[in-house]
């Protein structure tokens, strides 16, 4: 384990953290909150200067990155950014609760959305701001922006970009990392940038569409009001519908667009994507229709509410937890399957279970022609054995943390919906389940071990279990 | 620049390694989808599986944008058909690995006809560099600047030597010779010289002289100079072959030893005045017999690096011959170099270098006074010729009241095609053609070599 350059990466992270955090200041700036401005710009300068120590005081002559030192950097990089960043929470005493904090602020870098707030409107608008931001910078994840601006190392930053990029395999847009990690970032960025200006067309106030905004790029799903996006009107509501699905689908598929590579931008994963988006909005809008006055109102909710929680978003216009069972099923299902690998949505993502049930086909086959040699293909590509390997064994890896938490959460006696989604909602990163914490509700019942467990189920789910899993395995910290 | 690498084996990876250190994107191509991400993973390239004499495949890995296209697959005739698709596909520049005797014979219509920018054969190119090394043979390698008119000449400081110990700036005044040291490379670390500099015993120098004054500097410290009249060759394969035209131009008896009767047969009919050997050069009564303690050289080029390792060592051992050994596989190239092995031959490593000179000096001569550069010492230390067309800041001032960047040294001055070793007084005039040896890499310019 190359100890140093692990540090050297932290160091930066430190310094990034503190970059960020212009954000919320300038935002307390614009209006004059002066207490949470203090605790704002002490967080930055401490975060500043353990930055330059770990940058400055050993410096790695080894620049060498393994596949270990990647996870192990991406994991640590999560996990720093999150306890840092929720001191301003409990500093100025917001959110008295370290843990609470810490479950708010991890909530936000992973793009989750669960909140322990009973009342999100008191807090201060630049904590708001902070809050959304933080889905902004988890979205398309913080080493793909560091690498954009630093130079790492040589040819090795790669083991980074696969340890947090989202997918079961990570391909390149250009030959260099730094160069891709920009192009993703312009991308994610031009599309922030319309999602704002048509949010403000809408009638939105600044604040608000910036926040939205964030929130929505990042497939996070922070509201800044209790009542999620319900309030705003049936415009806003059909835009923010229509960018939680395009951040959802694979933003290789974007730049293959802009490559005018037409046929490759709709790839299998995508159209399969918009098929299970398409169905579910169909069967919700007819099991609805009885409960809303109009067919344009039930379609309206059903199509908002689908396509949060498949994108792993979790705004919400209406308490789905109200619905019927056929349609909390379905959007309980959605849960699972995700978004498109390469976006910023969690979940199990749509190309692992094109792989899965396509592996399933094939041993289906093979039983019946034992001898038969036959290789799963997707766009007409062969997948690589080594990729359906390990297809499999995410998904073992992933039940397995599953099931534990789920066990552990129990203790607190709450009913097995609540339980079970809550779980859902953190290991998938969407924010809001059923019963107990459906859309209405939050996560601030919970015991102090429960919120411990469902803060790692955020991160595991978010980093896709196995970087946060190596942390705990002794091998990994052998040198 | 925009490359891409048809073919990922040693040559492929060795060429993404290299070429990846200064601003290209590079985009490696290979059927074999392991060793595609063996690459990607180690460098930061895009990796393409397919078969890279498809428009397809080609096309994904985007030969619209590249300038260059290197085919360096292990078949002849896939790296021409490669060439052949890109230029039509994309109307880059392309280099194809042609290494077949029969088609390199035919390598300047191929280059022409196909419109390829470089045809390489990396058995022709190790085999010139083997005889440049045994016309020379007090010399381990020898490299060539300004059209072959300056050649500077790298050797091992031998035990006992009289250099040893001395300072650069006594070499002279000692010696009474007109010489100039360039680089000294003593154990992992290579030195651009300065006066001060002390040297030691098995430190590898390079020098700049013309070829008779460097007969003179190696009688002076004892080191052996007699040219190589008769050459014993182990394994009479294309390497072999090549070398044994080459040599007989030269004037070189050949005596070649080879264990197949009918690549002998083949041989012997080729050529009426070389001797070859139907036998296993393995056998050392075989190899005693044919007079290796009195060759001049021996050559090892078998197809086995470790055979041509203990053959090298039993010719040490047994005679006084000037030694050339071909190693194939380049992982332990640091492992060898600590051997007694006086040349050692990379025919790999030739043709990668071969290659990244030339995308080099092709980058370079795209607005900048660069004509050719010369990767002199691995990653360490470049050499680079620049043509002084006009007048400008290093012009017309003595070399010593020039403030020099630390670790640049004017190792040659060209001028009105005579060879100038400078010294401190020489100026550089317009119109010269200049050999700076540095350990900055990329210099663009000649004012870049000014602080």
């Amino acid at each position: 384990m190359n100890f140093r350059m692990v540090n050297y990466v932290l160091g930066w992270i430190f310094i990034f953290e503190a970059i960020f955090m212009a954000v919320p200041l300038i935002t307390s700036a614009v209006y004059a909150e002066g207490q949470a401005a203090l605790w704002f710009a002490v967080t930055a300068a401490v975060c500043v200067v353990i930055g330059f120590l770990l940058i400055c005081v050993k410096k790695p002559q080894n620049k060498r990155l393994y596949p270990r030192e990647g996870y192990v950097i991406v994991a640590l990089s999560w996990i720093v950014l999150s306890v840092f960043g929720a001191l301003p929470f409990v500093l100025s005493g917001e959110i008295p609760s370290f843990v609470d904090a810490l479950f708010e602020t991890v909530s936000g870098f992973t793009t989750t959305g669960a909140s322990i707030l009973n009342d999100v409107e008191i807090l201060p608008k630049s904590m708001l701001m902070w809050r959304s931001f933080t889905h902004w910078v988890g979205g398309m994840g913080v080493l793909v922006f560091i690498m954009a601006f630093l130079p790492l190392s040589g040819g090795q930053n790669m083991h980074i970009m696969k340890a947090e990029s989202p997918g079961p395999s990570v391909s390149k847009l250009v030959p260099r990392v730094k160069t891709t990690a920009l192009l993703l970032y312009s991308i994610y960025f031009v599309l922030t940038l319309i999602e704002f200006i048509l949010l403000l067309c809408g009638g939105m106030t600044c604040f608000e569409a910036v926040n939205t905004a964030f929130a929505t790029a990042g497939t996070g799903g922070f509201g800044i009001y209790n009542s999620s996006i319900g309030n705003f009107s049936p415009y806003i509501q059909i835009v923010v519908t229509v960018f939680m699905l395009l951040f959802s689908v694979n933003f290789n598929s974007y730049f293959l667009l802009i490559s005018r590579k037409f046929r490759e931008a709709f790839n299998t994963e995508v159209m399969v994507f918009f098929i299970i988006v398409a169905t579910a909005i169909a069967v919700l809008t007819f099991d609805n229709i009885s409960l809303y006055s109009e067919t344009g109102d039930a379609l309206r909710h059903s199509a908002f509410t689908v396509s949060s929680i498949i994108s792993t978003t979790g705004f919400s216009t209406v308490d789905f937890n109200q619905w019927s069972e056929l349609s909390r099923t379905v959007l309980v299902l959605l849960m699972f399957v995700g978004a498109c690998a390469g976006s910023t949505g969690g979940g199990i993502k749509v190309s692992r279970l094109i792989i899965l049930f396509k592996s399933f086909a094939k041993e289906l086959r093979i039983m019946v022609h034992p001898k038969q040699i036959k290789k799963i293909k997707i766009d007409s590509h062969p997948v690589e054995h080594e990729t359906a390997r390990s297809v499999s064994v995410f998904i073992v890896a992933y039940l397995v943390v599953y099931v534990l938490s789920l066990i552990v959460i129990s203790f607190d006696n709450h009913d097995l919906i609540t339980n079970f989604t809550a779980v859902s909602a953190s290991i998938n990163n969407i924010g809001p389940g059923l019963e107990l914490v459906g859309p209405t509700a939050n996560f601030s019942f919970f015991s102090v071990t429960s919120k411990i467990v469902l803060i790692f189920d955020m991160l595991a789910g978010r980093l896709e279990i196995f970087p946060m899993l190596l942390l705990f395995t002794p091998s990994t910290w052998k040198k | 620049m925009d490359i891409i690498i048809v073919g990922c084996g040693k040559v492929g990876q060795a060429l993404a390694e290299q070429l990846n250190e200064q601003t290209n994107n590079i985009t490696i191509i290979d059927l074999d989808a392991d060793k595609v991400n063996a690459v990607s993973s180690r460098c930061d390239v895009m990796g393409v599986v397919g078969n890279g004499a498809t428009h397809l495949v080609q096309q994904e890995a985007g030969i619209e944008r590249a300038d260059l296209l290197i085919a360096v697959t292990g078949s002849d005739e896939l790296n021409l058909l490669c060439c052949l698709i890109a230029k039509k596909a994309g109307n880059c520049r392309t280099i194809a690995r042609v290494r077949s005797p029969q088609y390199s014979s035919e390598a300047p219509f191929l280059k022409d006809e196909l419109g390829l920018a470089m045809v390489i054969n990396p058995e022709l190119a190790a085999a010139q560099e083997i005889a440049r090394v045994l016309r020379f043979p007090s010399a381990t390698k020898i490299e060539h600047f300004a059209g072959g008119r300056v050649e500077l000449l790298k050797f091992r400081l031998p035990e006992n030597s009289p250099l040893a110990g001395l300072a650069v700036k006594e070499i002279s005044a000692k010696l009474q010779c007109d010489i100039l040291v360039c680089t000294i490379e003593r154990g992992d670390e290579a030195y651009i010289a300065n006066g001060n500099f002390v040297f030691e015993e098995k430190d590898i120098i390079s020098i700049v002289a013309s070829p008779r004054k460097a007969n003179d500097f190696f009688s002076k410290i004892n080191y052996k100079t007699k040219s190589v009249k008769d050459a014993i060759i182990a394994g009479g394969g294309e390497l072999g072959h090549y070398l044994t035209e080459i040599l007989l131009k030269d004037g070189i008896a050949v005596k070649i030893i080879e264990k197949d009767i009918h690549r002998c047969e083949e041989l012997s009919a080729l050529w009426d005045n070389v001797t070859v050997i139907n036998g296993d050069a393995s056998d050392q009564n075989v190899l005693l017999e044919e007079g290796l303690d009195n060759a001049g050289a021996f050559v090892a080029l078998t197809n086995l690096d470790e055979e041509n390792i203990m053959l090298s060592l039993f010719a040490k051992s047994a005679g006084n011959a000037k030694l050339v050994t071909k190693i194939n596989r380049i992982e332990f190239d640091e492992v060898i170099k600590h051997l007694d092995l006086d040349t050692i031959i990379y025919p790999k490593n030739i043709t990668s270098d071969t290659i990244i000179r030339y995308v080099r000096s092709f980058r370079r001569t795209e607005g900048s006074s660069v004509e050719r550069v010369h990767q002199f010492i691995k990653g360490k230390v470049e050499a680079s010729e620049f043509t002084i067309t006009d007048k400008g800041a290093v012009t017309d001032t003595p070399l010593m009241e020039l403030t020099l960047k630390p670790g640049v040294l004017v190792a040659a001055i060209l001028r009105n095609n005579r060879v100038l070793i400078p010294r401190g007084s020489d100026v550089i005039k317009e119109g010269d053609t200049v050999v700076i040896v540095s350990n900055i890499m990329g210099l663009h310019d000649i004012a870049d070599i000014l602080k």
